[in-house]
């Protein structure tokens, strides 16, 4: 071998004795990597992996592993493989639609994020609604979410799919149609011209339909009185606006409208160019209504009284314009006359409107408002609402009609009339007799489980539809989610049993566009966009023509000055007529005037509880009208003595679990007068007491200001003219150096707002005190619903709320007596929020500095660094701050919108859900103020004053909240203040010297001035 | 450390007790079984404390929404017995420091237990710290620990990072202080074992205490120095306490007085809860030689002298608040005397400012059982004190409309039960395992053996100059 000339070679390397292969002959394992090697961080350089390094890899790999195992369980998330074109994470999208439920209207606009609807906003564009929302239009997102809503269509009770529903419901009404078997549609007021169409070609195939429209809460006699319209109604003409039973700024035809144009008449200025004037506001009514706490004059009467009282009211405004009288009951009541004279003097400037809704009260108001000029001036009768439509005469006749068995089909379009009619018990027993019954409802409710077939309608954030609030007045709704259920559009519902293939948003599309719009897609890319269209209001003047003897006459009948106890019943502005019952925000709002949330009471004055022997609280009996039940005792003062007053809208049976069982069902006491349903009972009430007991759960339970002037300031028109200060208390000490003012002397050196500071301006003279804002910071802060037992614990975490308080008639020094209200108090709604104080007892004495303030004048809450030790809350004068008392999401014992999956789709994502332990207030809307900031950044400028909208200042109808920069000179809110520093504007209890950011505006009456027993 | 004893005084251990009796009468508890009434006791302090401890546990479970607290009134029970607790635990450093800083030899016989009630007193305090918190896992956040936040300190300007330090402070030096105290009998009881263990234990915490001249001297230095330590916090703990309240803007709360007040209100409790305790220990473990009728009417009389303190300065509120003119000041006072909580209000006067006064009669502050009725008078008096100060201040404040009432729920009560059990199930392991008196300084207040001795020293003495 040694001599043989063959070599063989491993590679190349050893052929060519390259120079680094001769260095590593002799290393077996060639170039193996070593500890000692310099080019230590080959993880990095990637030239190979160590012993150590692998043994590091694999020791943090471990141990990574293991704890990645310890963390929570994991919950997966979808990610956008294709991400849709308009969804981008974390950045809203807003659109245009609108809020109808019934009669009710709102133009609004929807911010959606990542595809789902979480706030309700005004939409400004909107020329009838001008961005302002109730609260429950607020509320209504939530109830996009409602758990027990109906999940796809049903077929005597068992869940089925929609053609087979389809299928079979065509067989039926087809049949039913060809042998001329009635068909009746019942709903309540349809504001949509589309849908009406859709219903008119559903007619046109089956022609024995008819369609009955009836509304919860009537306004039918209004209707009837100007021969079939309900005219436009402008309180921001109005000089002088009385009011007869109207809560025309919480429940009555279209509060949040009114109550803008009603605030209109009553914002004043303090500077030198400030409005002087308001209008004077007197309200007749029973119950302490929204509308009459913010009155300027108010008198109570009872229900029996009602027409006596217009009749009176006629004849003093007839004697005073020389017009002819009618025959009428006298009646007794403090402040008609001094209303008579105000509404001629202001004559063409004045409005009367009532709340009856008995044709004849009615027909002789507008007799009064002809003799006022009103016509053409306030009330335009050329320009239609559609708000009620409903026809109380033809509902009636309908449910005999049932009974009777001359109806061989119902479709309940979206109405539950078993529940919200007076005649609903005898409708709901007599459905059975019917051949062919089908509900559109949204869930299985008190009519809808009544009936054979439920094809339930999408909520409106699922649906196309559009709304004429008034003549000539357009507006859109679209959808912002797809359906969350199975459940299909009534439209498109009623489209396919009239054997019309087109999907409805086509349709809806098509007739826009050939009879409203007129013109191409391009218009209505543009109405759908702004979500309105049109609205060129023609102005008439005409006034309908009223026999007022013969009304005089039907009154006379009709009523007397009794003298038993008489009940009315009235609806609430929270819950309203009760078709969002389930709603908890809805369940948990305070109402404005008594404060109560999670239940329906018996509300009776205090002269009237004494002379029955009841407090708050005792169970009673209320029987009338052939129906009984029973409810707590709430002490109300202002309502008319030998009255007991019940709302609507509580004792839903198949709502859902936060509705029902809660309250009673007020509904069957709505009596027939004069053809149609009035909320009251005059006759054969009776109150026993059944000695229970039971809580009301109000959020405030203490009535009065005990004379407190730093809390409430307020003044008359007649001394505010002359010096803008009259009402203020400016708190003052006494130094060394002569008088100070409290707010001149301070222990602090404050703080230096270099770049913004926020503040805000709560006008007391237009808050209504109606409550929309608590709702909507509700939904925009993911505040927790906690449910009738914790507020009675006096733990409703509400950030922002209304307090309420009566003006007593004890003398400042009587501490005792300055606890009870008047009988006919004086009432102020005063909004209350974490002030953002300056000086904030709440930052000194945070252990962990969980409270701090910001370099923008904001009071801010750290929630993760909050150990709950509730100094803050304790040491805020305020009260604002609220606790975790216990964790409220996901857990049983709080089974609201919280604890489950679809209700927490409401959260907004900008905003923490609190935990358990840690304290919570107002943040000022810090997430809406931070992206407004960045968007202004993005576009290398300042935010633009008014760009950056806080959730209850947009919220407001009324506008009586105006939220700012302070440190710029131009911004609404300087301006503002830069009026009234010297006039209205003040801090409240300014004399411990928190310096708070919000400002509040004096309230001003306009009354006569008068010896004020409360300070 | 060198007294004197006027020959006219009354012996403070009666009986001729000779020093080998001394510690025979006070160790004879710790070795012996335990007797039946000790056992008795001692199950039913038990059983308390798991029915408190099941409520705590409850209460930190589901969150403090069990107590009957509101968006009002945020502290009701947990603070009203978190200050009488500590205050309560005044009396063992009064008792141990100041009087003997004051010479003040009637001490001897009671300081020990005085200060381990002051010890069991301020962990029942430290444990409302704990539960009333929201987060009470996150309780360490009010220590300026460091941490991976960055700079992120606790707010020194907050009164209740104050008492953070303030009770720690306090809890440690009467901690050190009731241990020394205890190392020379410790070491007693060592010598005198019988069995291993005990050998072992009190060895094991004598820490090799030899009885030399010098460890005596030593234990004397000590002795001053941790009094000296002490004194000022008597002063200090219960003063910050007080500015929880006086530092805050709410009427009722808002109060100078508040410091001196608490201060004084605190031995006010404090002699009171030591007054029961030695009524009780005195019978049960047969200590009348040692505790006797003198250091009852002693203590009888500061409780008549805090008590009275205590009235002025509820009188001077008053005052004050009609004087201030400040609307909301006079209407808090008003309110607590004549609203709601009126019947809270009386109970407070009637017991601090009332009862106390009895003890003027002699034959009353040295009857032993109106003694030990009238010690816990006051102390009911004092849990009234606070829960007036902060309940009737805090349900109507500035705001009427946030005006609310508190009324306690089941666990409210639960969970003060629990400081209870805590304290007496501490306070009996302490009476059976530790020596109760403390002998090495009872002996030094004898005049059992020379009961001439002082005079002789003063004669001699003077003799030589």
């Amino acid at each position: 071998m040694e001599n043989s000339n063959k070599r063989y070679w491993k590679g190349i390397e050893e052929l060519t004795n390259d120079p680094s292969f001769v260095k590593n002959i002799h290393n077996e394992f060639g170039n193996m990597p070593s500890e000692n090697d310099s080019k230590g961080d080959s993880l990095v350089d990637g030239t190979g992996t160590h012993r150590r390094d692998f043994l590091k890899v694999l020791g943090f790999g471990v141990a990574a592993v293991s704890l990645a195992a310890c963390e929570a369980p994991v919950k997966n998330t979808i990610p956008y493989l294709n991400k849709p074109e308009d969804v981008e994470p974390t950045i809203a999208n807003w659109y245009a639609s609108t809020f109808t439920d019934g009669g009710e209207y709102a133009s609004v606009l929807v911010k959606t994020r990542e595809g789902r609807p979480i706030k309700i906003e005004g939409n400004k564009l909107s020329p009838v609604s001008k961005g302002a929302l109730s609260a429950r239009a607020q509320a209504s997102v939530l109830s996009l979410y409602d758990n027990e809503k109906l999940k796809g269509p049903q077929a005597g009770g068992k869940a089925t799919d929609w053609v087979q529903l389809d299928k079979e419901f065509v067989a039926k009404l087809s049949a039913i149609a060809a042998k001329g078997g009635q068909i009746r549609i019942v709903s309540n007021t349809i504001l949509s011209p589309t849908t009406k169409k859709v219903i008119a070609e559903f007619t046109a195939k089956y022609p024995t339909t008819q369609h009955v429209v009836y509304d919860a809460n009537s306004a039918y006699g209004l209707s009837v009185a100007h021969g079939g319209i309900i005219p436009s109604i402008d309180f921001s003409k109005a000089k002088t606006i009385v009011s007869l039973g109207a809560d025309f700024l919480g429940t009555w035809v279209a509060p949040t409208e009114f109550a803008g144009q009603w605030a209109e008449t009553r914002r004043v200025g303090s500077g030198k160019d400030g409005k002087k004037e308001m209008s004077r506001h007197y309200q007749f009514e029973t119950i302490l209504s929204n509308t009459g706490a913010n009155a300027d004059y108010r008198s109570a009467y009872k229900p029996s009284q009602e027409g006596l009282v217009a009749v009176a009211l006629y004849n003093a405004v007839a004697k005073l314009t020389g017009a002819a009288t009618v025959a009428g009951t006298s009646v007794k009541i403090d402040h008609l006359e001094a209303a008579a004279k105000d509404l001629v003097k202001s004559k063409g400037a004045s409005i009367v409107v009532s709340g009856s809704n008995d044709p004849q009260v009615q027909k002789i108001v507008a007799a009064t408002n002809a003799l006022v000029g009103a016509y053409g001036a306030t009330i335009n009768t050329g320009v239609a609402v559609n708000y009620r439509q409903g026809n109380d005469m033809a509902m009636s006749n309908f449910i005999n009609e049932v009974s009777a068995g001359k109806v061989s089909a119902v479709i309940f379009y979206n109405a539950n009339p078993v529940y919200n009619h007076p005649m609903g018990a005898k409708l709901g027993a007599a459905l059975a007799k019917v051949e062919l019954t089908l509900s559109t409802n949204d869930r299985a409710d008190e009519t809808g489980s009544l009936c054979q077939y439920n094809a339930p309608d999408s909520h409106y954030l699922e649906s196309w539809n559009d709304a004429e609030p008034k003549t000539g007045f357009y507006s859109l709704v679209q959808p912002t989610i797809s359906t969350i259920f199975k459940t299909r559009q009534a439209q498109d519902s009623f489209l396919t049993w009239a054997g019309n293939t087109t999907d409805y948003a086509t349709y809806l599309e098509r007739n826009w566009e050939s009879t409203i719009l007129k013109s191409g897609s391009l218009a209505w890319k543009t109405a759908l966009h702004d979500g309105v269209f049109g609205g060129n209001a023609t102005v008439s003047s005409a006034s309908p023509a009223v026999n007022t003897a013969e009304a005089a006459a039907a009154i006379s009948k009709a009523y007397s000055n009794g003298s038993d106890l008489e009940l009315a019943v009235y609806e609430k502005v929270g819950l309203g007529t009760g078709s969002q019952a389930n709603n908890p925000w809805l369940q948990e709002f305070p109402e404005p005037v008594s404060k109560a949330c999670w239940d329906n009471y018996a509300s009776i004055s205090q002269p009237t509880a004494t002379k029955l022997n009841l407090k708050q609280g005792d169970v009673v009996k209320v029987s009338a009208n052939g129906t009984e039940v029973s409810l707590p005792v709430l002490v109300q003062p202002g309502q008319a003595n030998d009255t007991v007053a019940i709302s609507i809208g509580y004792g839903r049976a198949k709502a859902g679990k936060s509705a029902n069982g809660v309250g009673v069902n007020a509904y069957p006491f709505i009596t027939e007068v004069n053809g149609a349903c009035v909320g009251a009972c005059t006759k054969g009430v009776s109150v026993t007491s059944t000695g229970e007991e039971k809580a009301i759960a109000q959020t405030q339970t203490h009535n009065t200001v005990m004379a407190r002037q730093a809390v409430v300031q307020e003044t008359v028109l007649g001394e505010f003219v002359k010096n803008p200060m009259s009402g203020r208390f400016v708190p003052e000490v006494l130094t060394s150096e002569g008088k100070k003012k409290a707010t001149d002397l301070s222990l602090w050196n404050g703080h230096d707002y270099n770049n913004h500071a926020w503040g805000m301006v709560i006008d007391l003279n237009t808050c209504t005190g109606c409550s929309a804002c608590v709702v909507s910071c509700n939904a925009e802060n993911n505040i927790a619903v906690v449910g009738r037992q914790e507020v009675i614990n006096r733990r409703e975490m509400h950030w922002m709320r209304i307090d309420r308080y009566y003006s007593s008639d004890a003398e400042v020094e009587d501490l005792k007596g300055l606890e009870v209200a008047s009988d006919n108090p004086e009432v102020v709604f005063q909004p209350m929020l974490c002030q953002h104080c300056n000086n904030a007892p709440c930052e000194t004495v945070c252990p962990v500095l969980a409270t701090t303030h910001s370099s923008e004048g904001l009071n801010q809450m750290t929630y993760n660094r909050c150990i709950g030790t509730r100094y803050c809350a304790n040491n805020c004068p305020y009260k604002v701050r609220r606790f975790n008392w216990f964790r409220y999401f996901q857990t049983d014992e709080y089974d609201f919108n919280f604890n489950n999956d679809l209700g927490r789709m409401v959260i907004n994502p900008d905003v923490t859900v609190r935990s358990r332990g840690v304290m919570e207030k107002c943040s000022m809307c810090v997430q809406r103020i931070q992206e407004g900031k960045l968007a202004a950044k993005k576009e290398k400028r300042r935010p633009i004053d008014g760009e950056i909208e806080i959730a209850c200042a947009q919220s407001c109808p009324t506008n009586a909240i105006t939220f700012g920069d302070m440190n710029d000179p131009k911004s609404a809110i300087s301006v503002l203040l830069a009026e009234e520093r010297e006039g209205r504007a003040y801090g409240v209890i300014e004399e411990i010297n928190v310096k708070p950011n919000i400002s509040y505006l004096m309230k001003v009456r306009n009354k006569e001035a008068k010896k004020h027993s409360e300070a | 450390m060198s007294h004197v004893v006027s020959p006219i005084r009354e012996h403070l251990v009666t009986g001729g007790k000779s020093y080998s009796d001394v510690t025979h009468d006070i160790c004879k508890q710790v070795e012996g079984e335990p007797t039946k009434e000790w056992k008795i006791a001692f199950a039913i302090s038990c059983v308390i404390f798991a029915y408190g401890a099941y409520c705590l546990f409850y209460t930190w479970w589901q969150g403090i929404g069990v107590w009957g607290l509101n968006k009002t009134v945020g502290w009701a029970w947990d603070i009203t017995n978190f200050v009488w607790w500590v205050g309560i635990g005044h009396a063992g450093t009064l008792i141990s420091a100041v009087l003997l800083l004051f010479r003040q030899k009637w001490r001897t016989s009671i300081n020990r237990s005085a200060e381990a009630m002051t010890i069991f007193a301020v962990l029942c305090a430290a444990s409302f710290i704990l539960a009333h918190m929201g987060r009470p896992w996150l309780a360490h956040w009010a220590l300026p620990l460091p941490n991976a936040f960055g700079s992120l300190w606790v707010n020194f300007n907050s009164p209740l990072v104050w008492d953070v330090f303030a009770i720690s402070t306090y809890l440690s030096v009467s901690l050190l202080f009731w241990y020394m105290g205890l190392v020379p009998d410790l070491a007693t009881i060592r010598d005198r074992a019988t069995t291993k263990g005990r050998k072992f234990w009190y060895g094991l915490f004598s820490l090799g205490w030899t009885g030399s001249a010098k460890t005596w001297a030593r234990y004397e230095y000590m002795s001053l120095i941790l009094a000296g330590i002490s004194t000022p916090l008597v002063l200090s703990v219960h003063t910050i306490v007080s500015m929880d309240f006086a530092t805050s803007v709410i009427p009722g709360w808002h109060t100078t007085i508040f410091p001196p007040y608490f201060v004084a209100g605190a031995i006010f409790s404090g002699f009171a809860m030591v007054q029961t305790l030695l009524l009780i220990t005195r019978v049960v473990f047969k200590l009348e030689d040692y505790i006797t009728i003198e250091h009852i009417e002693m203590m009888n009389i500061v409780v008549t002298v805090t008590g009275s303190v205590v009235g002025i300065a509820y009188l001077t509120e008053f005052f004050i608040a009609w004087y201030s003119g400040v609307e909301y000041e006079s209407y808090a006072f008003i309110n607590r005397a004549t609203g709601p909580y009126w019947w809270a209000y009386w109970m407070m006067m009637t017991c601090n400012v009332i009862s106390p006064q009895l003890f003027w009669f002699k034959s009353i502050r040295t009857n032993l059982m109106v003694s030990f009725f009238l010690s816990i008078v006051v102390n009911v008096g004092m849990w009234f004190e606070r829960f007036v100060i902060i309940v009737t201040s805090l349900h109507r404040d500035y705001l009427p409309s946030s005006w609310a009432m508190f009324s306690p729920t089941m666990y409210d009560i639960g969970d003060y039960i629990f400081s209870f059990g805590l304290f007496f199930t501490l306070f009996f392991l302490f009476a059976k395992f530790l020596p109760v008196v403390n002998m090495a300084e009872v002996k030094s207040v004898m005049k059992g053996v020379s009961s001439n001795f002082p005079k002789k020293v003063a004669k001699k003495s003077k003799s030589e100059e």
